[in-house]
Order: structure tokens, then sequence, then C-alpha cells
């Protein structure tokens, strides 16, 4: 063992607050990067927004994808952010679905408010039930959200004299929008009321995941040991993530309810789970994009092969998850690599 | 300089029947150079675990200046100064070291729970971000994601996370293993240049930098202290030696017991 001895070297490290050469920090602006807004990103809006003028005629459906990408959106927040796999998105839907269809019933008929109160109802369902989610595993949470979902879906049958149970919830009339724009069978005001509401979330989502709470959400799906040890807590982040993705949920279920007018048992129903959770496999997880798109791509698909095929749609759309999970999103959108070798033998 | 900053007080820490630390008793002054050595399974990195608050110690207290943290979550230790570095670099894969260190800084300064503005508009986060990549010389990679970077780099940036935090104590876990020759020297360097007023606990295999950097050591050998005193006394102890060396002589103190 050699000599003990002092360290010889003092270099200004930690603390001191010496600043770094010439004050041109170019830390701002690397950080700022990965924030800005593509430019394919406006392309893309602008397209978004164009379709319901360009096909008035599918506005019903347009409708329903904007809703779906809203939900998708919802979901990615705390599966593709915060990790958490939940087969019980449908309870957050649903409660946002009954709590703007009751209010619209029984208090007041604005449609914005009544969005409000079902944002409102999805996230105080997510504040509660995220203590038993944002502990245990995979599976443990996998179970507990779809229980959660099966238990609302059963108290909605069970208190039909509120919810309606399985014949849904009559007498509900949503006001004009603003004021001014009446709902129409047509579902244009519905389709660009939809996709606004999905616009906003999408720009306020984009501002979340790029800010220091989004980024440590990205941190907490790389090392939670880390994350713990610059000071943070796991377990409050992994909470107010998933009560923000029940919120969005929330309000995806409310904008159901006013633009169709209706709800019922259906949009807790397990299916409503499964499907979005599809979409977003579809359009890929842990990037803003992939629910908007996943919701596109499954309602569209959905109603190609219904026209050609009414009954064997399940079928399809099984298929197509079963060839997109084993050959891979990146490999199935580049048709011309397909034969070529691949770089693993 | 004699006030005690951290202090274990008869910790002991059971796995079935195992003994893993066996009351263990350890005070870390003020601006400590304290060196924590000894044999490969000796309960070094187990101890580290349950100062930090990573592992409930079976019977025993941690006192953080004064204060029982024993059942305290191991991110209120880090807000309150206590802070470690891993034996395995935890580190955020997907993010880049300048990414990270912005995360790390803003968690100190109050701004982590931000959803409104980017990471790292707060100037002075940034500011202070962009000084720990020079620091630890990380400026050039600090655009990649951090699992691109060569291992010594990850060392670099695993301690920079650390230091980061401003921290009060610093547990080090290993600073220097298994880093290869050029980077190493790096590593020294800023484990020596620590500020003065930072407290430092320091596990570590490698004598070299034991011995340059410590001006205290607890030699723990099979769960519990088996001395402690100045880098001379330790060195100059048989039965630290005996530990170390592997001496298998019956009549040695220590015999057999450091392969345990």
């Amino acid at each position: 063992m050699s000599a003990p001895g002092r360290p010889k070297r003092e270099l200004p490290l930690g603390g001191t607050t010496r600043s770094v050469q010439g004050g041109q920090l170019t830390a701002p602006r690397q950080l700022a990067t990965a924030a800005r807004w593509r430019a394919w990103e406006f392309v893309a809006w602008l397209a978004i927004w164009a379709a319901p003028l360009l096909f008035a005629q599918h506005a019903a459906l347009i409708n329903e994808i904007a809703i779906l990408a809203l939900f998708a959106l919802s979901l990615d927040l705390i599966l593709g952010y915060a990790g958490i796999v939940s087969l019980g998105h449908a309870a957050y839907f649903g409660a946002g679905a009954y709590g703007a269809a009751l209010f619209a019933k029984h208090v007041m008929p604005d449609p914005l408010v009544g969005l409000a109160v079902g944002t409102a109802a999805g996230a105080l369902l997510g504040a509660v039930t995220s203590p038993m989610i944002v502990r245990g595993t995979d599976l443990t949470r996998l179970m507990v959200t779809m229980g959660v979902a099966l238990v609302l879906l059963e108290l909605a049958n069970k208190f039909d004299d509120i919810t309606g149970g399985i014949d849904g919830l009559q007498g509900v009339v949503i006001g004009p929008l603003l004021g001014r724009f009446e709902f129409d069978l047509g579902a244009r005001v519905a389709s660009f009321y939809s996709l606004a509401v999905l616009f906003v979330v999408f720009v306020l989502l984009r501002r979340i995941v790029h800010s220091p709470l989004g980024v440590s959400m990205r941190a907490l799906r790389d090392n939670r040991l880390r994350l713990q040890s610059i000071g943070l807590s796991v377990q409050a982040r992994l909470a107010v993530v998933y009560t923000v993705g029940a919120a969005l949920a929330g309000a995806a279920g409310a904008l159901l309810t006013q633009t169709t007018g209706f709800v019922s048992l259906d949009v807790l129903e397990f299916h409503r789970s499964a499907d979005v959770l599809l979409a977003l496999v579809i359009g890929g997880t842990g990037w803003l994009w992939g629910g908007p798109i996943g919701a596109i791509a499954f309602k569209v698909m959905h109603d190609l092969l219904s026209a050609i095929t009414t009954q064997y749609w399940t079928f399809w759309i099984g298929l197509f998850l079963v060839v997109l999970m084993l050959v891979g999103r990146e490999r199935l959108l580049r048709p011309w690599t397909w034969w070529r070798q691949g770089s693993v033998r | 300089m004699t006030d005690v900053v951290l202090q274990t007080d008869a910790l002991v820490k059971r796995f079935g029947g195992i003994v893993a630390t066996d009351r263990v008793s350890l005070r870390v002054e003020r601006g400590a150079r304290h060196a924590l050595i000894g044999p490969n399974g000796a309960g070094k990195t187990t101890l580290i675990h349950q100062i930090a608050g990573m592992l409930a110690p079976t019977s025993g207290r941690v006192l953080l200046g004064g204060r029982d943290i024993t059942t305290l979550a191991p991110e209120r230790r880090v807000a309150l100064g206590l802070v470690r570095t891993f034996q395995i670099n935890q580190l955020f894969g997907s993010l880049t070291p300048l990414q990270s260190l912005a995360l790390a800084v803003g968690s100190r300064v109050g701004a982590a729970w931000r959803w409104w503005q980017p990471l790292g508009r707060d100037s002075g986060v940034a500011a202070e971000s962009e000084l720990l990549l020079q620091q630890f010389r990380l400026l050039d990679l600090a655009e990649r994601p951090t699992r691109e970077l060569p291992y010594g780099k990850r060392r670099l940036l695993e301690i920079g996370l650390a230091v980061a935090m401003k921290p009060s104590v610093l547990l080090l876990d290993e600073p220097a293993a298994g880093v290869p020759g050029a980077e190493r020297q790096d590593i020294l360097d800023t484990v020596a240049a620590l500020p003065a007023d930072v407290s430092v606990l320091l596990i570590e295999h490698d004598m070299d930098l034991v011995f340059n950097f410590a001006r205290h050591i607890t030699v723990m050998v099979n769960g519990s202290v088996l001395t402690e005193g100045t880098p001379a006394a330790i060195a100059a102890d048989p039965r630290v030696r005996a530990v170390y060396l592997g001496d298998d002589h019956p009549g040695a103190p220590m015999a057999g017991v450091a392969r345990g």
C-alpha cells in the first residue's frame, strides 16, 4: 500500500459560480432543439384541419377519429411516457362520458362547461385510483386497471336509474357550441369541435413532454433508482401523470357524449380499452403523433374493411396486429426492405 | 471540525439468516474525506444502501446532522443533502448528459414540477448544467444519448449527477470501478477536486485512490467494523494486512474471515 497523502490539485469544481467562458451558453439552445416543432408537424396539422372541409360527407368519421386520437393520446401519456400498462382506460373515458351527460341533463347544456366537467370527472377518478396503480408490477397494473373498469361498468349497470343502464341515458340535450353552433346531424360542427379539443390537448402535451416534468417521465422509465437519487419521487410523478392521462380520457369521453348526444354502457365496455390500446400500438407509443396516427389508421381500416366484409373486421385487424408486432413498424412501413437481407442474419 | 454530519447507530441488516451489516456505527465528520474499505462481501454497499434509504435496516438508526432519517424515503434524504453514486451506473439512457444534468439541477432548485416551459428555459439551470458538463469533461458529448457514451464518460456523469445536487454528504460507491487508464485519471481528478465543505464517504477497492484521498479510513469485514483510523495507522495494522493479503496462517487474527 502506498503512503497516505493529500489531494494535490484543487479544481474549481461544484458550487462556485464561475461563469462559462465569454458568457456564451450553448446549453439553452441545445436543450431547446428537442422541443421545437418540425415542419412536417405544421403540414400534418394543416391537413388534419382541412379534412372536415375536403371530406364533408365523412364528418362523422372524422369526429370519431378525433375522439379516438384524443383517447389514444391520453393513453400514450400513461403508457408511452409513464410506462404504465393499462387494460382499463375506458374507466376514465366512461367517467367523462357519463359526467358530461349527467351534467348536460341535470345542470346545464353548454358543451364547453360540460367538457370541463367530463375532464374533471376523469381526473377525479384518476386521482382516486392512481395510488393503486403507481405501485406494483406490469401484471398487477394490467389487472388493477382492468378491474377498475369492470367495477365501474357493473356499477353503471346496477345504478340504471342514474345512468340509464343498458338502454343508455335518455334526454341528454347538448346546447349549441359557444351559444351559436348547433350540433347538426352531418357532424360538421362536431368534427371541428373535436378536432379543436384534440389540437389544444396536443399543443399542451407537446409542451408538457419537453418540460422538466415530461423529461422526468422519460427519466423515470429509464431508471427509477437514479430519479430517486436526484431527489424526485417516483410515485408522486406517476400519480400525477396518471391523473392527467385520466383527465384527458375523460375529455375524450365527454366529446363522444356531446357530439352524439347519447351515452350508454358501451363507453365502459372492455373493447373500448382494447381498441384504444390497439390504435396507440399501431401509431406507436412514446411519441405524441402515435395516438393521432394510430386512430386514423385504426378507424380508416375499420371503415374500409367493414365496407368489404362486415363480419370479418376483427379477423383482419387481428391479423394485421400480429404482423405489425412480429415484423415491426419500421420494417412494415418500408416495403422495399422486406426482401433485403437484414442486418441480423 | 469535529461535528459529525452523518452517523449510523448500530445498524443491523439481516437477509434471512445472513447478517449483512452487524451493528455498524460510523461517524462522518463535516468536510470529511472518509474511506470505507474491506474485502468483497464485507457489507459496504449494503451499508450505503441503508444510509441512502434504498434498504431499510433491521435495527439501528441513521442520523443526518443529528436528525433521525432512518425511515425517510431516499428522495427526501437527497433533498436534505445526502447524495450517492452507484457502483453500477444508474443513468437515464435515453436522455443526453445535458438533459440529465438539467433535470438534476432543476430538481435541486425546485423546478422539476414545471410543465409549462421546456427543460432548460430556466437560464440559471441551463448555465449550471453547462458548467457541470465542463467540469465533468462531457461538453463534447452533451447531446448524445447517455447510453451511447463510453463507459468512463458515463462514470463521470454518474458523479456529475450527484455533484449537481450540491450535497452536504456525498457517498461514492466505487467511483473508479472498471474505468480504463486515461479516463480513470479524470475520475481521480474530479474526486480530488470535490468542494472542501462536502463530506465524502468513499467506498473503493483502488488503494491508490483510497490512500491519496482519505484522511480517515474505516475497515469493514464480514458485516462489521474491524478498525478505523488514519491512513498511516490502517496501512500499518497487521489485521488489515491479514484481511487483504488473505493470510491463512492459523494464528492470524482474521484468518479465513476475509473470504467469508
